[in-house]
Order: C-alpha cells, then sequence, then structure tokens
C-alpha cells in the first residue's frame, strides 16, 4: 500500500540543557499538500523543522518518512531522504554565484561542467515559474532573490519534501503573492510543502491544512476551510485573544521633528537617502513602509546622528518651550539627551543596541553609565530598571544577569524596547520592534507603543508586515529606493495602494 | 643585462620558498582556519627535512635520490603534524586560532632550533649538515646545459632545482583546485560560512582538518627548501634561526595575494626579489640591513592599503579566524 503520508513524527521530544523545545510531538505532513506550522516564538516550531533538516536530532521519538523510521543525523542524510528545508536567515555564501550556491555540496561525478548546471538552473526556474539569472553573485541580489536561490538549491537536489521557515517575513505583498503562485506550482507538481509563519492571513491564502504548537507541544491539526484566524489565534495562545489593535485618534498634535530634503550617500557614494522630507507629530504614529532596504535604516540612523547626512535639514521642536534645534552635526550622544530614542532591531536582532553576552542589568547601563559623577559606576538604577522591565513586560528569563543572547527572540526584543521607552523620549523610533515576534508578544510591543503616543510622544514606526502598519499606524511614509513616494492616511489608504507605492514612485499623490 | 638576469635568478630562488608558504597558508585561510604558526611549521618542516636524509646517509645510506624522498617526506609529515595540533586545538576544541598560532610559531622555532644544536653538537664536525651529493639534488637545475646555456631566457627559466618548478605547479593546481573543481568550491563554502556548507551537507570537520594539515605539511616543504637550499640559506646544513621570518612574510603575502595561487605567484616573486636586492643594487649610501626591513615595510603598507580597498570579491574568506559549532546560537 503506498503510504499517504510524506513525513510523520511520532512522539518526537528534544531539549535544551533545562529547556524543553519540544515535547512529545507527533505530526504528519501528507504528500501533495501545503501544511502551515503556526505558533508563538519559542513554541518549538523551527527546533521542530530542524529536526528533519538534520540541524538537531531529536532526544526521543520516531520519525518516518515514506512510512519507514529513519534516523536523520545530518543535513545531508535530509537531502537523501528528499528533504529540504529554507531556513530563515539564508544559508548563503555571498561572494559566490547563484548557481555556485546551488551546487554546493553535491557529490556528483564526472567534470564541474557550470554551463550544463547554468542550464538545468534555468530549467527549474522554467518550470515553477521563477525569474532567476545562476550566474549573479548574491551579493548583488535582493532578499527574494536570495530566497529564490535557497529554493532552487532545494528542488536542485530533487526535494520532495519543502519546509519554508517564515518565508513572507521579508517579502512585499506582490512577492509574496509571486511566492505563493510558485508554492502552489510546486504542489500541483506533488510535492508537500510546510510553511512556518506567524502571519494568519497567509496561513488562510496559501494552506490546506495548520498545525498548532504551543510552548513546545502539539495542539492540533485543522482543515484549513474548516478554521478561522481567530480560532486559530486561540489555539496558538491557549486563550481567547482580541485580534484589534488600538488606534486612538491623535490628541493634540504637535510638530515634534521636521525632515527636510534629506540626502545621505553610503561610502560607495550611492544615494540611499534622496531628498527625503516629513514631519513626525507628537501624540501620533508615524508609519515607515517599503520594501527592507529602501533607506528605512538609514533614515533612523541619520535621524540619530549615526549615519552622515550631506544635504537636508533634521529639525527638533523642542516639547518644553518652543525652541528649535537642528539636528545635523549633533552626535549621538547630545541627540539622545535630547529625548530622541532609536529601538532599532536588526534581522540578527542582536546587532544593534545590545550586548549579547551582558545581561539586562548590564545593557540598561550602556545607556546610563555616564550619570553621576564618580568614578565608580552606579548599578542600582540600572538593576531597578532591569526589574521593572522583565515584570512588565513579562520578559521570560532565569535572572537579569542571564546574558540576553541566551533569551528567545521575543524576549530580547522587549529588553530592548523597553530600554528605549525607559529613557522618557519625545521621540521614539522603533524599527522592526515585531520582527519575527509572536502575536503576543507584537501586540504587548503595539500597546507600549499607542502608550508612548497617548502620552505626546512622536512615534515612529518602522514595520514590515503591511497589515499592522495600516492598523496601528495614523500615517504611513512609504519609501520606496532611498525615496518618499507619498505620505499617506493610515486610516484611509488600502494595503494594494501603499503596495504600489512601494515598488513605484510618484505614481500615487499624497494622502496626506 | 647580465646583473639584471642574475638579480631575477636569485629573486625566484628567493621567491619559491615563500611561495610554498603562502600556497599553505592560502588553502588553511579559505578552510576559515588562520593559521599563524606558519613560521613554526616551516621550522619543523625544515629540520625534520634534514634530519631524515642526515640520519639516513648516518646508518650507511649513499643513494642521494632516496635522502631526497626522505627528506620531503620528513618535512611533510612533521610540518602537517604541527598543523595537525593547530587543527586539534582550534577545530575540535575551538580554542582561539590566534593565540593557538602563535603559540605554534614558538613552538616550532624551539622544536627546530633545539635539534638543530642537538644532532650538532652530537656530530664529530660540529654541525648538522648533509653530503654533497644530497645538497646536489637539491640545488641542482633540473634541465640539461644546452637549455641553460640558451641566452637570456636559458639562466631565467630552465637554471632553477626542482623545488622551485615544484612551487609553480603547486600553485597552478592549487588555483585549477580552488577555482574548478568541485571540492574546491566546497573547501571555499567552509572558509566563507561554515553553516552554509554545513547545511549543504559538507563536512565542515573534515574539510577544516584537511586543509589545515595539508596546507600545513605544504609549508613545511619551504622550510625544507631553507634549509636545503644555497640561494635562500646556507644549502645543506643546519644554521640556528634559519627560517628568520620568512613564515611570516609568507602570512603577510597571502593577503598581499588576495587569497589567490595565481597572485601567489607574482607576489612572492616581487618579496623574493626585494629579499635579495642588496646584492644586485647596493646603494653605496644605505646601510645593507636598511634592504632587510624592506619587504616588512611593504607588508605594512599592502596590509593598509589592501584594508582600504571595499571590494567584494577581494575580501578574505569571511569566516577567518572563527570557530564553527553546529548547535550555537
Amino acid at each position: 500500500m503506498q503510504p499517504v503520508n510524506a513525513v510523520e513524527l511520532r512522539n518526537v521530544t528534544k531539549t535544551f540543557g533545562s529547556v524543553v523545545a519540544n515535547n512529545n510531538v507527533s505530526l504528519e505532513i501528507r504528500k501533495g499538500e501545503i501544511l502551515s506550522l503556526l505558533g508563538e516564538n519559542g513554541s518549538g516550531k523551527t527546533t521542530l523543522m530542524n529536526m528533519l533538516a538534520g540541524i538537531y536530532f531529536p532526544d526521543s521519538g520516531q520519525i518516518l518518512v515514506d512510512g519507514e523510521e529513519v534516523a536523520i543525523r545530518s543535513p545531508k542524510d535530509s537531502f537523501d531522504l528528499k528533504i529540504g528545508m529554507i531556513h530563515q536567515h539564508f544559508k548563503l555564501v555571498d561572494v559566490f554565484t547563484a548557481a555556485e550556491n546551488i551546487v554546493l555540496g553535491l557529490k556528483e561525478k564526472g567534470k564541474f561542467d557550470r554551463k550544463a548546471i547554468s542550464q538545468q538552473i534555468r530549467d527549474i526556474s522554467a518550470k515553477y515559474g521563477f525569474d532567476l539569472d545562476p550566474d549573479r553573485k548574491i551579493y548583488d541580489m535582493a532578499v527574494s532573490e536570495k530566497q529564490t536561490v535557497e529554493i532552487i538549491k532545494v528542488l536542485y537536489r530533487g526535494a520532495d519534501i519543502l519546509i519554508l521557515d517564515e518565508p513572507t517575513a521579508v517579502l512585499t505583498p506582490q512577492e509574496t503573492e509571486k511566492l505563493f503562485s510558485v508554492l502552489r506550482n510546486m504542489k500541483a507538481d506533488g510535492k508537500s510543502i510546510v510553511i512556518i509563519t506567524h502571519k494568519l492571513n497567509e496561513v488562510m491564502a496559501i494552506s490546506d491544512r495548520v498545525a498548532v504548537l504551543r510552548k513546545g507541544e502539539y495542539i492540533a491539526t485543522v482543515e484549513t476551510k474548516d478554521t478561522n484566524p481567530q480560532a486559530l489565534t486561540d489555539m496558538m495562545v491557549g486563550r481567547a485573544v482580541t485580534l484589534n489593535i488600538d488606534r486612538p485618534l491623535p490628541e493634540d498634535p504637535k510638530d515634534r521633528l521636521e525632515v527636510k530634503g534629506l540626502t545621505c550617500l553610503d561610502d560607495q557614494g550611492v544615494k540611499v537617502l534622496s531628498n527625503v522630507s516629513f514631519t513626525a507629530r507628537g501624540g501620533e504614529i508615524l508609519g515607515v513602509a517599503g520594501i527592507a532596504g529602501s533607506g528605512q535604516r538609514e533614515l533612523c540612523e541619520a535621524i540619530a546622528g549615526l549615519y552622515p547626512v550631506s544635504q537636508g535639514e533634521i529639525l527638533y521642536h523642542s516639547r518644553v518651550d518652543d525652541e528649535i534645534d537642528s539636528l545635523v552635526g549633533k552626535s549621538p550622544m547630545e541627540i539622545r539627551d535630547l529625548g530622541i530614542s532609536l529601538a532599532f532591531v536588526p534581522e540578527d536582532r542582536l546587532g544593534m543596541g545590545l550586548v549579547g553576552s551582558m545581561g539586562m542589568t548590564g545593557n540598561m547601563m550602556l545607556k546610563s553609565y555616564d550619570k553621576g559623577g564618580h568614578f565608580f559606576t552606579d548599578t542600582k538604577p540600572p538593576k531597578t530598571l532591569a526589574q521593572e522591565i522583565k515584570d512588565k513586560l513579562e520578559v521570560v528569563t532565569p535572572s537579569i544577569n542571564t546574558p540576553v543572547r541566551k533569551l528567545s527572540g521575543g524576549n530580547v526584543q522587549k529588553v530592548l524596547v523597553g530600554r528605549e521607552i525607559a529613557s522618557a523620549p519625545a521621540v521614539l523610533m522603533a524599527a522592526y520592534p515585531v520582527r519575527g515576534l509572536d502575536i503576543n508578544s507584537s501586540y504587548t510591543i503595539y500597546r507600549l507603543l499607542n502608550e508612548q503616543k497617548a502620552k505626546g510622544v512622536a512615534v515612529i514606526y518602522v514595520g514590515e508586515d503591511l497589515d499592522v502598519l495600516l492598523e496601528l499606524c495614523d500615517r504611513i511614509l512609504v519609501l520606496c529606493g532611498g525615496q518618499v513616494s507619498g505620505i499617506a492616511d493610515g486610516r484611509t489608504v488600502t494595503k494594494e495602494e501603499v503596495g504600489l507605492m512601494m515598488t513605484h514612485i510618484g505614481e500615487e499623490g499624497s494622502h496626506d | 643585462m647580465n646583473n639584471l638576469i642574475n638579480f631575477l635568478t636569485a629573486g625566484i630562488l628567493a621567491a619559491a620558498p615563500l611561495l610554498f608558504g603562502v600556497l599553505g597558508e592560502t588553502l588553511t585561510e579559505k578552510s576559515g582556519n588562520l593559521n599563524l604558526g606558519v613560521e613554526g611549521m616551516m621550522f619543523m618542516g625544515g629540520i625534520a627535512g634534514i634530519l631524515g636524509p642526515y640520519y639516513y646517509e648516518k646508518a650507511g645510506g649513499t643513494n642521494p635520490y632516496v635522502a631526497l624522498i626522505i627528506a620531503l617526506v620528513c618535512a611533510l609529515l612533521c610540518a602537517g603534524l604541527g598543523a595537525l595540533i593547530f587543527s586539534v586545538l582550534t577545530i575540535t576544541l575551538r580554542a582561539n586560532q590566534n593565540v593557538t598560532g602563535l603559540a605554534l610559531t614558538m613552538f616550532g622555532t624551539g622544536f627546530g632550533n633545539y635539534f638543530g644544536e642537538a644532532a650538532g653538537h652530537a656530530d664529530p664536525s660540529g654541525f648538522l649538515s648533509v653530503s654533497t651529493a644530497v645538497k646536489g639534488v637539491f640545488n641542482n637545475p633540473i634541465f640539461p646545459d644546452a637549455m641553460v646555456n640558451i641566452p637570456l631566457i636559458g639562466k631565467l627559466l630552465f637554471s632553477h632545482n626542482f623545488m622551485v618548478y615544484l612551487a609553480i605547479l603547486l600553485a597552478l593546481a592549487l588555483a585549477y583546485f580552488l577555482g574548478r573543481t568541485r571540492t574546491g568550491l566546497n573547501l571555499r563554502a567552509v572558509g566563507e560560512s561554515p553553516a552554509t556548507a554545513d547545511a549543504a551537507g559538507i563536512n565542515v570537520t573534515k574539510y577544516k582538518y584537511l586543509a589545515t594539515c595539508l596546507g600545513g605539511a605544504m609549508t613545511g616543504l619551504g622550510g625544507l627548501y631553507l634549509v636545503m637550499n644555497a640561494g635562500a640559506g646556507v644549502g645543506g646544513a643546519w644554521v640556528h634561526n634559519c627560517i628568520n621570518g620568512y613564515g611570516w612574510l609568507a602570512v603577510a603575502l597571502v593577503i598581499f595575494a588576495v587569497w589567490s595561487p595565481k597572485r601567489a605567484l607574482w607576489c612572492s616573486l616581487i618579496f623574493g626579489g626585494l629579499a635579495c636586492m642588496r646584492y644586485y643594487y647596493p646603494i653605496s649610501f644605505i646601510p645593507a640591513s636598511i634592504y632587510d626591513i624592506v619587504p616588512y615595510i611593504v607588508t605594512a603598507v599592502v596590509l593598509v592599503a589592501v584594508s582600504l580597498k571595499h571590494n567584494r570579491s577581494n575580501q578574505p574568506p569571511e569566516s577567518l579566524g572563527l570557530s564553527y559549532f553546529r548547535e550555537e546560537r
């Protein structure tokens, strides 16, 4: 009899030290289906799939592929079983071409024929509807192209089971749509696809079935057509959660930060920001939307004094008196002392703002070590602050002195955002504060931002998820290739309009 | 004209040991391992390479070609052993590569000098040296006199000992291996991004071990050359501290040649030329010791120039100097 399940996990358990990542999880992946794996951060989705990819080995339990029990001890074993995983952080060699990355590690006999390999890659691209030049170097590619390379890499190895770890986190709505159509082509070709995601609308759009994990435990698998986002969220979180983000009307908005004709060049002399102008007002949330790398990071850093400004003005209207300060030319420390705070969460989450090997206390001190006039530092206030943040934001950590590197992504972000808010800023820039966070933690962050807004802080929220931007922000500034393609009213603009503005300059009028 | 040809010929002779060192270290660094112990491994290769044939002759052996083979094998094995120590410490035990490399240099220097002195003292002549016949196979041209005597190019191209040609062939072979084979591609991936290589099913540990040990063994040939060749050292005898910083030059040259075996060919020639320039183009008012520091000054200038240049294709392997542990987050 032909087994219907491509993969079956039976009572799989995996622990890291005293932390249980997966407890007794049983799951099946059918042939020719798209299965969504849903769960909060730290619920063990990625760990579970890494066991199929050969990155981790289960402590106990069985894995069956095509009905036969297997031991997957290395990524190679995983390929041999025709399982391919596309990791959240792309595993590509930057200085290699797409083709070189794709054939990497293959043990094929005979001549290393680059032309034939490129041709094979073009064939695969054509078959599933990808768009890729095999001879381009990875460092010249946009994020979505890198993802394409990753997917073709596993297809080239003949994978029949594809696991995608949060594939849409880095894509625009248009790119996501394109990816989904490719995934549907693969499904039609008989491949099994597992997609790990937080985004409920995508779960509903693409998958046949949804499996839910919570805190390392398997909850249930349901047919997508029989469920709805609210039910899934409840399963995921374990209690009823309201899915609406509050958006109170701004009270008495006052101009706080005025950016005029801001232009910045990178070290190659290329314009990363070109003639950017906008005003951020106290008491409102200004969203910044754009495809990854459209100048969001440079904009935040220029305002915070971390990126050299070649032209233009950044004016700060003081909260106390009506004095206007120019920020250009001020040091990051002076800008911070004016009350402008930046919480930037980079892709690796730890790269900016926090020191991984320090505990929460130490990280709090990074912002206050120069307070007080003594030779010795005063550790009491940061300790109190760390404890406060831990309690208020429900940071899960053994102690405030545990290195933050050991915390899960969501908790790291709570520490970062919590610290920036604690400095009682007048302008709070939060760049990707919910990057990779689960729904519950994300909502905590949105709530915190809204609290700041209510206090009259000018909040600048740089985000990836358009749905959230549209629900949270009062106005949305859309960047495209370092230019402002428009400022839209968050209450009236549609997702499609913003998506279009992200890819086109000047075709959308300003809604402001 | 004659002086120029003599200078270039001497430059080639002085470049060969550097080239062995550069190639070995390039292979090592392509796997992501920064082995600063080249100097030490050259000492180890050098002393083992002379002790082998020395004891062979003491035991009554007379065939210089057998002595040659013994010398090569001993040099490769002993320098490879040094690299193996480095590999165990840095790959398996994940010790810091810089510290381990420096320790290997100190260890190798002491190792070479100790056995060199000890064997010299034990010998009736008071020196550790091999017979003229063995010196001959290491120093004589391998091409017939007719070719060597071709005007202009004869001396330049055909008058060298076999190790010079071996070094050049090795450079071409290494270039082919790294650029044109699957295994070479895999090795470069290990050095660039071991996590990527691991996920692609490449045995990172195996590649790192093999590249580091083979690379170390290659640098040992450089040490052997310095001990055996008259153009670069005394020739066929052990001299205290005979490696004399050549290993460090090789490490710097790897950067100068931006990790390319082909570029290493002419880069090592430049440095070889600089090293023996004073014998051919002495300038009366400049003290001879100024010439000695020229290669090191050029190295420093090159290091600055390379780090100022931002070219994505001419960068060191991205994970150079870092240990890899799969389950680390």
